[in-house]
């Protein structure tokens, strides 16, 4: 049984805010709509929404939201953690960390830019090469002037988001086994391309070829849909 | 600006994966600064983690986790924003992008050269956690570009100027990769100063998983 059905009971019901405010209220209240009724109305969302989710802890601190985003994400992310090498009580204290700065940074969050589960995954990455690794991670700035811009920024709306990811997963499942594998190695088992040789006992240079083959078929299923073609040659 | 020499998607992978050390991510970051293209197969490679943790199994936490996170922020608050407003960002493009130049505390300017011999001078950059090295080099124009490292993987990234080695000519942004394979005797061109972010592979490698397992508890 997962975390999820721990906190959250049936975490799949579909339940809005607008119905936790009528619950709390007496049933006489319902008639006379006050404040406190037209604002909740506003800010109704889907729990199950982790997009929605993000969005109402960054407005307004939603405790419910952020809830429905602990109970998803939280054993993911120690999960995640725990496959790069951490104990689990270590895991724990990570994806608590975790956590806490998705609460602070909620209101960063642009659905229009990243996948809910994209955003997260960047969090959970840079918590754990601080602490995990204690080294800091190196990041461009988006406000750097020396930055140079898209050539044409490609608005990608929420489901163009979504439907990415999708697409992405359906394409991992069309890559061989060992492309799979190699392609979780390097996300999850912390090893430089040396070191997926040795754990795999094949060349480095295989590594590298299935690695760049793998990713090359997932660029073209998201290339197909929704890239502009990359310029230039990769060395 | 048209960027010729990429990264290779296994390394633009390994930097969105979080498996990269310090010293290569600073060089990954500071070409995505100046490369729209790669900064774009970065973030394919990010949405890959992302799609990769939505399918990962569960593990359970502990029963009072929500609560004792929630006890956390509450007696934690405020504190939001402290690194957003501390990052001062000026409207002149610098020579250095980001992330390089807050590695170096400031633009070419600001830098103190130290002498290498044959007219290049260089700058060691201090990362937190010391697997690999970085460094600034400063090449005179027409000069040979020293050897920087006999043993592993080398990337080297243009800033000012140019070199040229038996792959073409490397302008402001190109990434020349190297390795124990390649023959490689970069030439820096005429006119200007070549300044390039050299960085090297790690110096250990731990070769056996125990050692590997063991690193992050006993601190090298
Ligand atoms: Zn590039």
């Amino acid at each position: 049984m997962s975390m999820h059905d721990n906190i959250s009971g049936s975490g799949r019901e579909r339940s809005r805010l607008r119905l936790v405010v009528v619950n709390n209220d007496a049933p006489q209240d319902l008639g006379a709509p006050n404040p406190e009724m037209a604002e909740a109305l506003v800010e109704e969302f889907d729990i199950d929404d982790h997009a929605a989710c993000l969005q109402a802890v960054g407005a307004h601190q939603d405790k419910r939201a952020f809830k429905s985003l602990f109970s998803y994400f939280g054993p993911r992310v120690k999960a995640y953690v725990m496959r790069l090498g951490c104990q689990p009580g270590q895991a724990e204290e990570l994806t608590q960390e975790t956590m806490i700065k998705v609460w602070r940074k909620a209101s960063q969050f642009d659905a229009s830019k990243s996948a809910p589960s994209t955003w997260i995954f960047r969090i959970a990455r840079n918590q754990r090469i601080d602490v995990f690794r204690r080294e800091n991670r190196p990041e461009l700035d988006p406000n750097d002037p020396s930055l140079i811009p898209e050539p044409e920024e490609a608005a990608d709306s929420v489901i163009e988001q979504k439907q990415s990811e999708m697409q992405l997963l359906e394409a991992m499942n069309h890559l061989s086994e060992d492309q799979k594998a190699i392609l979780k190695l390097s996300f999850f088992e912390d090893m430089s391309h040396g070191r997926i040789a040795e754990h795999l006992e094949i060349p480095l240079g295989t590594v590298k070829s299935r690695l760049r083959l793998a990713l090359g078929k997932l660029r073209s299923t998201l290339d197909d849909s929704r890239l502009p073609p990359t310029d230039g040659r990769r060395v | 600006m048209t960027i010729r020499h990429h990264i290779a998607d296994e390394i633009l992978a390994s930097y969105a994966s979080g498996s990269l050390p310090e010293s290569w991510s600073l060089l990954v970051a500071t070409h995505l600064a100046l490369c729209p293209s790669c900064r774009k197969a970065a973030r394919d490679a990010e949405e890959l983690g992302g799609a990769l943790l939505d399918e990962l199994t569960p593990v359970d936490l502990s029963e009072d986790a929500f609560d004792k996170l929630m006890s956390k922020l509450e007696s934690a608050e405020p504190e939001e924003e402290a690194v957003g407003a501390k990052k001062q960002t000026t409207e002149i493009p610098s020579v250095l992008p980001e992330p390089l130049k807050s590695y170096l505390g400031g633009d070419l300017h600001a830098l103190n050269w130290k002498r290498l011999g044959k007219g290049a001078y260089h700058i060691p950059i201090t990362l937190r956690n010391g697997e690999g090295k970085a460094r600034l080099l400063k090449v005179p124009a027409g000069q040979p570009v020293p050897a920087h490292g006999h043993r592993g993987e080398e990337l080297t990234l243009v800033l000012t100027g140019s070199f040229t080695t038996h792959q073409g000519e490397f302008l402001r942004g190109d990434v020349e990769a190297a390795d124990d394979d390649v023959e490689h005797m970069p030439v820096a061109g005429p006119g200007e100063d070549c300044i390039c972010l050299a960085i090297t592979d790690a110096p250990l490698k731990f070769k056996s998983l125990g050692a590997r397992i063991a690193q992050p508890f006993i601190g090298i």
